[in-house]
């Protein structure tokens, strides 16, 4: 365990590392953050300090040092529009990715179980019809038109929901739908095709041969096995859904760190956009590691692999 | 061909008709015929765009913008309009004096009418689609975006396949410290949140469709080359590996010539699932702002070019600028997705696990 541990702590430190310095080069890649901050009526003596101050004077690596330790220490920069540290603006607007995230993550399992499970009894049946179009549309449809889609019915045509931004209660319905909607198909799939194969084993045959009733095979026995894949796949889904807000929230003008990224990235705020993107992959990471962590802990056979 | 029994013990002579076409079908029921014919027809859009296009996909006719589908029909309403010598483009309900009396002889200079005026103008065959908000033709762009879909996948997965199929066999073969750096470069470049990494490096680098390219295949490749790392674990202590050795054969010769023939269906698979996934990236880039830049026509720019103009619903709002080259997605990937699926169910079907 501690082994595995070790292994799989270093790789999410190198991935850190790996992004930080991808960000570095693109950021001294688009360009001298000095020229950038300063107007052409600067003198010499302006342009040194300011590149005393930020210590692009010194050279590349020392530069990358210097910024891997204010990052560290939750320094970021401040962003060229509006003037505040990264950081300040980036926790403003992280609980509203955590809420528009969890929301679809909660859709994503309670639509994708309960379809997944009626879909494997019911073979054939009009619900197992229904949750293969569900599946179908979800792994295909790319998010930012499916949000396109449920605003174009559920918001200007029948006006049951807020086309976009947060002031009503129910706007985080059709945000959450189209993030969800990939995850939900994706865990339906899964436990359809678990169900399926846990209601052909034995002990299922045996239970039922004892006398237990049918719902009592499929919710006692059956369920609790074909749950497996779908924890499984709930870290994958976590992380993803986290970072996929960026296009939602585009979509639907949700205020998070998505739109946080695409506004700076229109409007060339490099600092902003580089701590958008450490912290969004920060977050990816994290919760992908937690998860491992996790499944090993409770599947034995992970940690020896 | 033993389609089933009943037809294999009559002679083709007694075999009517209808058992022939119940046969066929049958046969054909094992293919998965729609999305089959869907991906000829997105290819075939592609390679033939400028000779089966209707119009020029840029070509903006601002009198003509926003012009729906075909089935719409023209609305119209009775409008009191100002009889005038010219009517001025300033949008005033004004008719010339000459339209005027066509419709009543009696009409002098600055009489008000009554007339009939097209509240709505209905789709035809002009544009099936309809047109975006620039007066261009929506079909003509669905079809030229296939072009740039179909463009980016085919060089992502060249290029990004070939790298991930070199370094899987190599790391596959001689395992130790080569299988470990190569391995934990691709769990580093998989545990990468792609699109956000890949916004920022086109943001920086530019956006022309090599850059897009170029960034999608570093993020493509690691998925070959885990994949094929693992069957050449496999394949590398097989009988016929050893007796290859044995033979005198080179490192490269029983790569190349003896184990990697022995990956292609895993490959094919791959390949085919990972089309869909180089689409939907390409297709989101574009809706970001971070794509092949306009005025090129692709699926992810259109849908987002009609995200200003929903107002309205199905009434008065153009929802068929999003809607149209939405639709192209979905049914390329779904096709892919669905046609990969079969592909592995025959080729590999210990692929199945993996989702």
């Amino acid at each position: 365990m501690q082994r595995y541990l070790i292994r799989r702590l270093a790789l999410a430190i190198v991935t850190l590392l790996a992004v930080s310095l991808i960000i570095f080069v693109l950021s001294r890649a688009a360009g001298d953050p000095v020229s950038l901050m300063l107007d052409e009526y600067s003198t010499e003596e302006d342009i040194e300090r300011l590149m005393e101050k930020l210590g692009t004077n010194k050279p590349y690596y020392q530069q990358y040092f210097i910024f891997l330790r204010d990052a560290l220490q939750g320094d970021l920069g401040n962003s060229i529009h509006r003037k505040r540290p990264v950081t300040h603006i980036i926790m403003g607007s992280l609980p509203w990715t955590l809420y528009l995230g969890l929301t679809a993550f909660a859709v994503s399992l309670l639509v994708g179980i309960p379809l997944g499970i009626l879909s494997s009894i019911k073979r054939g049946s009009l619900i197992d019809q229904v949750a293969k179009v569900v599946a179908l549309v979800g792994q295909a449809a790319p998010p930012f038109w499916l949000g396109i889609m449920l605003i174009i019915f559920f918001a200007v045509a029948f006006r049951i929901f807020p086309t976009s931004g947060r002031e009503d209660w129910n706007s985080i319905f059709l945000p959450a739908i189209t993030l969800g909607w990939y995850y939900a198909a994706a865990n339906l799939r899964l436990v359809r095709s678990a169900m399926l194969d846990v209601l052909d084993s034995e002990y299922i045959k045996l239970a039922r041969a004892k006398g237990v009733p049918y719902w009592g095979v499929v919710l006692r026995h059956a369920f609790r096995n074909a749950l497996i894949p779908p924890l499984t796949f709930a870290g994958v889904t976590l992380g993803a859904l986290v970072t996929g807000s960026l296009v939602v929230e585009t979509v639907f003008a949700w205020p998070g760190l998505g739109k946080l990224a695409i506004d700076s990235l229109n409007g060339l705020d490099y600092p902003l956009l580089q701590g958008v993107v450490i912290f969004f992959t920060l977050l990816y990471v994290l919760v992908a590691f937690l998860v491992d962590v996790l499944y090993a802990y409770i599947d034995p056979r992970i940690r020896y692999a | 061909m033993a389609v089933n029994t009943t037809t294999d013990i009559l002679t083709p002579a007694q075999q009517g008709m209808g058992t022939r076409i119940f046969g066929i079908i049958r046969t054909l029921r094992r293919w998965p015929v729609i999305p089959v014919i869907l991906l000829a027809l997105v290819l075939f859009a592609g390679i033939a765009a400028p000779w089966i296009s209707p119009h020029d996909p840029n070509k903006q006719s601002l009198p003509e913008r926003k012009l729906p589908p075909f089935w719409y029909e023209a609305k119209t309403e009775m409008v009191e309009k100002e009889v005038v010598r010219r009517v001025l483009p300033t949008g005033d309900p004004q008719i010339s004096l000459e339209d005027a009396q066509a419709i009543d002889a009696d009409a002098q200079l600055g009489q008000w009418i009554l007339v009939e005026d097209v509240a709505r103008a209905g789709g035809g065959s002009k544009y099936w689609l309809g047109t975006d908000q620039l007066g261009r033709d929506i079909l003509s762009r669905i079809i030229y975006g296939a072009r740039i879909s179909l463009l980016a996948a085919a060089i992502t997965l060249g290029v990004g396949g070939s790298i991930g199929v070199l370094l899987g066999l190599v790391a596959g073969w001689y395992g130790g410290v080569v299988d470990e750096a190569v391995m934990r470069f691709v769990d580093i470049l998989l545990a990468i949140p792609l699109v956000l990494i890949a916004l920022a490096m086109v943001a920086t680098l530019g956006t022309s469709l090599t850059i897009i390219v170029a960034v999608l295949t570093i993020f493509i490749w690691p998925r070959f080359a885990r994949q094929l790392r693992g069957e050449v674990l496999q394949l590398k202590n097989m009988d016929f590996v050893a007796l290859a050795k044995v033979a005198g054969a080179s490192t490269p010769r029983i790569l190349f010539i003896h184990i990697f023939p022995g990956t292609i269906n895993t490959l094919i698979v791959v390949a085919t699932l990972q089309v869909g996934i180089v689409i939907l990236l390409e297709a989101t880039l574009s809706f970001l702002g971070a794509g092949v830049p306009p005025p090129t026509a692709t699926w992810g720019g259109m849908v987002s070019d009609g995200r200003g103009h929903l107002a309205g619903g199905f009434e008065t709002g153009s929802w068929w600028i999003s809607t149209f080259p939405g639709v192209a997605i979905m049914l390329t990937v779904m096709s892919l997705n669905l046609f990969g699926d079969w592909l592995r169910d025959k080729l590999d079907p210990r692929l199945r696990q993996i989702e």
